[in-house]
């Protein structure tokens, strides 16, 4: 394996907009939000920009198709900007260009920014979109729910747990992280839910009600990277690092052979394990300080723990109704509310836990500050389990 | 050489509704209607049409015997989805007949799929399969709404293994317009009940089988079965009377829990019929419609080994009944809710990657890897587990074969016309794999591991251009 961008590039600014129902806001307005306050926060001028990545899932309910409405929107003027889009993990592949970018050492500075306005729609949930003309032919036209609602009825079956067990700990991972987003001013959905409200919530895609899913929000969020070495000159002291980022994506296995028994996703823990590599995590349950886990339903963040190599197989349950992700323990999962309380505006997403991880790392989280916090990882996944792609990094203080 | 029938098969959709439903709703202004208020009829899901119900019924009217041999394919309705669009081939496509078939979309009668299957009888000459499929709108609150069902039934009409042979055979073509339905209208028009069976079933109807029985040279007291398909009752009674057919002849006319279904009515009497048949058996089965078809039958030996894995009695029982009149009224076009903005999804077909996909698509073609056995739908370019190229994959047709539940959610979020979409992975025993929709689900009994046969359905409607696509789809094992 390659040697990775281990502690190669340094973030030094992040910023993020307000999420939630932006009404007053389109993608240029909230792109601006991020764009602005990254800025400040580096220090740095719009002109010493070497070159943009920038992220968006939605072609026809956003700024519109490449990377130049983008560039016109935030004024990047001569350089070169790429637009990325890879669903839901868009926003982490918008950091990794410009990680590589710099690791490479092709750019001093570059930029990552993701956004999403999704509330353009005229209804609720996301976007409807065709699959390519073959794919139209025969692959049912399922919503976003119902890919990931049939991870329960996988895990359920494999691990022999009862209908109602389950919907019990996937109900535990909607409160937790509601408890959290109280404390994120940025945040879409900022009230705590009763378990109650969570576990008779009308059904979306069984076994997933309301609750489970994550809230459809929009927003942006970007990322000023560069060398540490160029980060000092520019006088910053506490550097935090991208100590790995990983992506897998799927071939057909999954959806296509007998090789996946529906309890799990591959792609994280391919993901996972090649960034544990790089970033030299032998052990995640106790090296990780901190996850932002790709929570876009509470089913995906459950079996995300095992994936993850946090939990055991078949032990996710219990870690969780143990209290083990909750934000006094061990590993506190969506510290910030997660998805389920900023919404998921796509191609903000990945660079809004970045943001998280990020301030966190810089003990700038306010309220929601946890102590001695050094290592933290975020993950996407895009498209659905069993034919998507997910994406895993890890910063950490320099 | 002996010919004849010698393989049947039916399709009724499996959704029922109480026809006092029917009554109930309209009571408020047809209150008459409570006169027709018994038993149920059959109908359409959404996804169900004249062509998916022909396929059904030709699967298992064909069951395990040789497709290749099939030399022609008869489509007879007068609801086939499209004008100018072949019924016939596209069932020819989803059995895999060969592609050398003659293919023939008959309609224009409710009599046609009787007088194409004396046509096919009198001809005496290559393998052909006939099949009768009808999906009726009736307007609200019309008597036909009571008295419609829906369904299909198949027919090999071969020389080997002999069934069902035709002794003789009469036809009549006169001009009694009993009804008539417009190109493109949606509702037949009808004239006078007492009318149609005095001059029409009493007149032309009587006097054709009797022609025919002359043509059989079979007497009236010798018939075992008569069968002559109406939607009004005690027609066949009245013209068994006239003629001197015994009263134990009358065929069941499958109007308690199906339905009058058109064009594939006496079809679908004549399965039942073959179902419960001995050797020796006479059978006059008639067409009737601008005149009227009679074939007079004789049952073979045959017969027990030609009868079908499922009888017409099981297809019909296997109904479930749903209390919803709106249902039905949607279904059929009467009525239109508001699906939400999802529903506005473009669904146009690119006609070219539909032709060059058809093997797979409706035919439900996998492919098997020649390096590695892995048998995988859809076929790209390369083998989804060793890579090899899709050159060397063996095609192995899926839609026999069976499969079971490995993931499965209902979708109450995503445009369905009959949410929730039931939808999951079905993992077949040969290995393959896809993600499919389920239909036929019972809620309370569906779970992982649900033994899963396949459907042949409509995959979406375009609105916007009136085309349909189909696709397979996943039922539980019945």
């Amino acid at each position: 394996m390659a040697s990775g961008i281990k502690d190669k590039v340094a973030i030094i600014g992040m910023g993020c907009s307000r999420f939630g129902e932006r009404w007053d806001a389109g993608t240029d307005t909230l792109l601006a939000e991020a764009f602005d306050e990254a800025l400040a926060d580096a220090g740095i001028e719009r002109s010493q920009i070497d070159a943009a990545w920038t992220g968006s899932c939605f072609d026809r309910i956003n700024v519109g198709n490449s990377a130049v409405p983008a560039a016109t929107a935030l004024r990047l003027d001569g350089i070169p900007v790429s637009r990325m889009e890879n669903m839901c993990a868009t926003g982490t592949e918008a950091l990794r260009g410009a990680a590589y970018a710099v690791a490479s050492g092709a750019v001093d500075i570059a930029l990552a920014v993701g956004s999403e306005k999704l509330k353009d729609t005229g209804y609720g949930g996301l976007p409807v979109q065709t699959k390519g003309t073959f794919n139209d032919l025969w692959l049912p036209m399922v919503s976003a729910p119902a890919g990931f609602a049939q991870l329960a009825a996988g895990y359920r079956a494999h691990h022999h747990i009862a209908k109602d067990d389950l919907k019990r700990a996937m109900a535990h991972v909607s409160w937790k992280s509601h408890q959290n987003g109280v404390h994120s001013p940025k945040a879409h959905l900022r009230k705590a839910i009763a378990m109650d409200s969570i576990l008779n919530a009308p059904m979306i895609a069984d076994p997933l009600g309301l609750f489970d899913c994550c809230g459809v929000s929009d927003g942006a969020a970007a990322a000023i990277v560069t060398t540490p070495e160029i980060a000092r000159s520019l006088g910053k002291r506490d550097l935090v690092t991208v100590k790995a980022v990983q992506l897998s994506i799927s071939s057909g296995i999954e959806s296509t052979t007998s090789k996946w028994d529906g309890s799990y996703v591959r792609n994280t823990r391919t993901a996972a394990a090649k960034a544990y590599t790089e970033a030299g995590i032998k052990n995640p349950r106790t090296e990780l300080g901190l996850i932002e886990v790709h929570d876009c339903f509470s089913i995906t963040e459950l079996v995300t723990m095992e994936d993850l190599n946090l939990s055991e197989p078949g032990r996710a349950v219990h870690d969780i109704l143990d209290g083990f992700y909750d934000r006094d323990g061990r590993v506190p999962c969506q510290i910030d509310g997660g998805l389920k309380c900023f919404g998921h505006p796509i191609g903000a997403s990945g660079l809004r836990m970045a943001y998280e991880v990020y301030n966190q790392l810089l003990g700038r989280a306010g309220d929601r500050q946890l102590p001695g916090v050094s290592l933290g990882l975020t993950h996407n996944l895009g498209g659905v389990p069993y034919l998507g792609v997910a994406a895993v990094s890890v910063l950490g203080l320099h | 050489m002996a010919f004849g029938i010698t393989a049947w098969g039916a399709y009724v959709p499996r959704l029922r509704l109480e026809r006092s439903a029917i009554a109930a709703t309209h009571a408020w202004m047809a209150p008459s209607l409570n006169g027709l208020a018994r038993g149920r009829r059959a109908y359409c899901s959404w996804d169900e049409d004249v062509v998916t119900m022909a396929v059904e019924a030709a699967r298992l009217c064909l069951g395990k015997r040789n497709r290749a041999e099939i030399r022609e394919i008869h489509l007879a309705s007068t609801t086939a989805p499209s004008a100018d669009l072949q019924s016939s081939a596209i069932a020819a496509v989803a059995l895999r007949l060969p592609s050398s078939v003659r293919a023939f979309d008959v309609g224009g009668s409710q009599r046609a799929a009787v007088s194409a299957l004396g046509m096919a009888l009198r001809r005496t000459g290559e393998p052909t399969l006939i099949i009768g499929s009808e999906r009726m709108r009736a307007r609200p609150a019309s008597a036909q709404e009571m008295q419609y069902g829906a369904g299909a039934a198949a027919f090999l009409i071969g020389g080997a293994d002999v069934a069902a042979e035709m002794l003789g055979s009469a036809s009549m073509t006169t001009l009694l317009v009993d009804h008539f339905r417009a190109a493109g209208a949606a509702y037949d028009y009808f004239w006078e009940e007492r009318w149609i069976r005095d001059e029409g079933y009493l007149k032309v109807g009587a006097d054709a089988v009797r022609q025919a029985l002359r043509d059989a040279n079979v007497a009236a007291g010798a018939v075992t079965k008569f069968i002559f398909p109406s939607p009004f009752k005690g027609i066949a009674e009245v013209i068994a009377k006239s003629v001197g057919l015994s009263p134990a002849s009358i065929a069941e006319s499958l109007e308690s829990n199906c339905g009058f279904a058109g064009t594939a009515h006496a079809p679908l009497m004549l399965a039942n019929t073959l179902d419960q048949s001995s050797p020796g058996d006479i059978v006059v089965v008639a067409g009737f419609g601008q005149g009227s078809d009679v074939l007079v039958l004789r049952v073979t030996d045959a017969i027990a080994a030609a009868r079908p894995t499922k009888s017409v009695g099981e297809v019909i029982e296997a109904g479930v009944g749903v209390q919803s009149y709106a249902q039905m009224a949607t279904f059929y076009g009467e009525i239109a809710p508001d699906y939400g903005m999802r529903a506005e999804r473009d669904t146009k077909t690119a006609l070219t990657e539909q032709f060059r996909s058809s093997d797979q698509i409706n035919g439900f073609v996998a492919g098997k890897c020649s390096s590695c056995g892995q048998v995988q739908f859809p076929q790209l370019a390369y083998c989804v587990l060793c890579q090899a190229s899709a050159d060397a994959f063996e095609p192995v047709c899926l839609a026999e074969e069976d499969a079971q539940v490995l993931t499965y959610t209902a979708d109450a979020l995503t445009y369905h016309p009959s949410p929730p979409m039931y939808v999951g992975f079905a993992q077949f025993d040969i290995g393959a794999r896809l993600l499919m929709e389920f239909v036929d689900v019972d809620p309370n009994t569906f779970d992982v591991g649900t033994r899963l046969q396949m459907r042949f359905r409509i995959k979406e409607r375009d609105p916007t251009r009136d085309y349909r696509r189909y696709f397979w789809k996943a039922a539980p094992t019945s």
